[in-house]
């Protein structure tokens, strides 16, 4: 089962989720979209899964898919989504329904439109409640202001009779975080859930979201295209690329020896607040592929810096990493030659320096 | 009479441009309030969003200056104020030594060609109905220059090779390219009257990282090869380290702390400043589980902003005084100026630096 991939720290603890082989592609008028292009990973209860990658990667997707969230849109939905062993994927639109909210809660990007702005912020706390318990209206607007007291906002006594407009950014944000919370979920999905804030609000929200897994003992798995987030969050990181995962492994792993052209693409493409000024970014040539037609082998050919002629062809599979088995990488490269490859890099070598100072990338593919 | 002959002889042209020691920008205590009126018919003013208040800076021939802040500091706003956009309720904006704060019709027209602005949204900065190359030569159709449309095709696509763009797609659409393509056209028609000035309000914002590399680097390699004389607007603390030479910091309509990169990321003095830095998340996961510095609450509405020094309300070393006393920007020794009473010390700045040392 370890070769299907999964950020797993170790191997014998049962996942609380376990993603095997999904596809989601959907039919549009262009053609076939395969957003989702046969991505498997896991996440341990507590701990928290980052998924990076650039718009159009699928993350966003997959996490949907998870939810039963993109069951409308025409979508063709395969492989299996295990929650505690029970298969959303092939699950009746009832039970998601008692799960969604409930065993599972999502935030998204934007708290401005993710609550309506009609009705007051404790009356949808209150429905959130009210939802997956058989309570009265009057014990669900008493846990609706706990849970506005437990993410932080002031005075929520009176906050919750506020409408969405009379928040903060931050404070809506929080609002969706206590809404998610409000049936204590085993799993968090967060999809970009700093992005629309100010940094000083992020690291907020951040902290406040880590205190709480901390207290609830929740799994988190954060969706960003920021590489500061996860590497400030998650345990362990999933890269994703054009539907697929290109590389998983532990956050240390992932930042210290990253092994697929991509994250090096990523990792070297981001300025810093400390070091040199003068080391360029090195960016990733050319834009994110067309997920209707993506690229035949390995999808990240076309932009890599190293890609062989055969790189076209094969498609290469996640595989593990020899020094560690929880890291696995898709690429075709030679380990070795990623290894030296990467100490170029890292070193603050170009990807065609690195290419000359590290011979030979052909091999055996 | 022979006095002016004589006069004349030193004087070059060269010298003239030079200027010296006169910046090429100078804001001096620029001020913009928005009014908030009520009632439909009758309009009565019932308050204003102080969005800029009292902000005075200089750029210099070639340097990069940095505008950083969180939403509704004012950053934006500045920039509309420098190119003219908005009219300032006080304050000065001199271009060149020249007072271009009140000016109007054909002589704005003209400053216009030599300040020229790139935006956030390459998706809505870009007529969806004209090709690119129209949308690149527009500057010269406006301003009259190159009226012959062969001579003008040529300059487009020059301007498109040098922005890293096919020369070819000269007759396509906005739509028939990538975000960060589009940001790219923005750049060239920004560049397309070689500006003395150029403001990039955001230019990255919305680009993926790897497509935010790419911009960047452009915009550096154009700040070389033709001395750019740049204003960087955005939110993005690294990204403004990467780019420009000096760094002012805004909240809430003010500069809190201006001075040169090394600098303020160095030795931040304002409690802000720091506060900024401590809250920017850095891709080392070494540093997981450590404590954040956090400030506390919300930036409080530019429509009601505290009193004195603004920042009080959320500042972990606020006093009495700062409630008061209105701090002013001044010199704190470590290469900054800094508008705070008790600026953080170098105990504090390290407290910081565990973060950003990391």
């Amino acid at each position: 089962m370890s070769a299907a991939g999964g950020p797993a720290g170790s191997a014998n603890a049962t996942p609380l989720l376990r993603v095997e082989d999904l596809r989601v592609e959907f039919a549009t008028e262009d053609g076939v979209v395969h957003a989702v292009d046969g991505v498997s990973y896991q996440v341990l209860a507590g701990r928290t899964l980052g998924i990076v990658g650039e718009s159009g990667s699928g993350k966003t997707v997959s996490s949907l898919t998870t939810l039963g969230l993109t069951r409308h849109e025409g979508a063709r939905v395969s492989g299996r989504i295990l929650f505690e062993g029970r298969d959303l994927v092939a699950a009746p639109e009832s039970e998601l329904r008692a799960i969604r909210g409930n065993e599972i809660a999502m935030i998204f990007q934007d708290p401005l439109s993710s609550l309506h702005p009609f009705f007051r912020v404790g009356g949808q706390l209150v429905e959130a409640v009210r939802a997956h318990r058989d309570v009265s209206r009057q014990v669900a607007r008493k846990r609706a202001i706990e849970l506005l007291g437990l993410v932080g906002i002031p005075d929520p006594g009176r906050r919750v009779d506020d409408y969405p407009h009379e928040f903060s950014g931050g404070m809506r944000q929080r609002a969706m975080i206590a809404m998610a919370l409000a049936n204590e979920p085993k799993l968090l999905i967060a999809d970009e859930p700093t992005t629309a804030l100010d940094v000083t609000v992020q690291a907020q929200i951040l902290a406040l979201m880590e205190r709480l897994q901390r207290e609830l003992g929740m799994a988190i798995v954060i969706i960003t295209h920021d590489l500061g987030v996860v590497a400030e969050m998650a345990h362990d990181i999933a890269v994703m690329y054009a539907g697929r995962i290109v590389e998983t492994g532990s956050a240390s792993a992932i930042f210290s020896s990253p092994e697929h052209p991509y994250t090096w693409g990523l990792l070297k493409s981001i300025p810093h607040l400390t070091g040199s000024r003068e080391e360029p970014l090195v960016p990733i040539p050319g834009t994110p592929p067309s997920l209707i037609r993506p690229p035949s082998g390995c999808h990240f050919h076309p932009r890599c810096f190293y890609a062989q002629p055969e790189h076209a062809r094969i498609d290469p599979g996640l595989r593990p990493v020899e020094t560690d088995p929880a890291h696995f990488v898709a690429c075709l490269l030679e380990p070795a030659v990623r290894r030296r490859l990467w100490g170029e890099l890292s070193a603050g070598r170009t990807p065609d320096e690195a290419l000359k100072a590290a011979g030979p990338v052909e091999g055996p593919a | 009479m022979s006095a002016p002959a004589v006069q004349d002889v030193p004087l070059g042209p060269g010298d003239r441009a030079g200027g010296g020691a006169e910046p090429l920008l100078r804001v001096s205590g620029l001020v913009k309030h928005f009014p908030i009126t009520r009632g439909v018919l009758l309009q009565r003013k019932i308050g204003a969003v102080q969005a800029v208040d009292g902000v005075s800076f200089e750029v210099a021939r070639g340097e990069t200056l940095g505008l950083v802040g969180e939403t509704g500091c004012g950053k934006s706003t500045t920039a509309r104020l420098v190119m003219r956009l908005l009219e300032p309720n006080a304050g000065e904006v001199r271009f060149d030594g020249r007072d271009i704060t009140h000016i109007k019709g054909s002589s704005l027209k003209a400053i216009r060609r030599d300040i020229q602005m790139i935006f956030q949204d390459p998706y809505s900065s870009l007529n969806p109905r004209k090709t690119i190359g129209s949308i690149i030569g527009e500057p010269f159709v406006i301003h009259g220059v190159m009226d012959d449309k062969g001579e003008r095709k040529k300059a487009v696509q020059e301007l498109m090779e040098t922005v890293g763009l096919n020369p070819e797609h000269y007759n396509r659409y906005p739509h028939e390219f990538s975000g960060g393509q589009r940001q790219r056209i923005g750049v060239a028609r920004a560049l397309a009257l070689k500006p003395r000035l150029l403001i990039a309000d955001e230019p990255v914002s919305a680009l993926d990282v790897s497509i935010q590399a790419q911009v960047l680097n452009l915009l550096r390699d154009l700040q070389r090869e033709f001395g750019l004389t740049l204003i960087f607007i955005t939110h993005d603390l690294s990204v403004v380290r990467h780019m420009c030479d000096r760094v002012a910091v805004m909240y809430l309509g003010k500069i809190v702390e201006i001075g040169p990169g090394d600098a303020l990321y160095g030795a931040p003095r304002h409690p802000y400043t720091g506060a900024l830095l401590a809250a920017v998340p850095v891709a080392d996961p070494s540093r997981h589980g450590q404590e954040r510095h956090l400030l506390s609450g919300d930036v409080p509405s530019p429509a009601n902003p505290p009193q004195a020094c603004r920042f009080h309300t959320r500042c972990p070393k606020a006093q009495e005084r700062c409630s008061v006393q209105e701090p002013l920007l001044q010199d704190k020794g470590t290469g900054t100026d800094a508008a705070c009473h008790f600026p953080l010390t170098e105990q504090e700045i390290a407290g910081i630096g565990v973060r950003s040392a990391a």
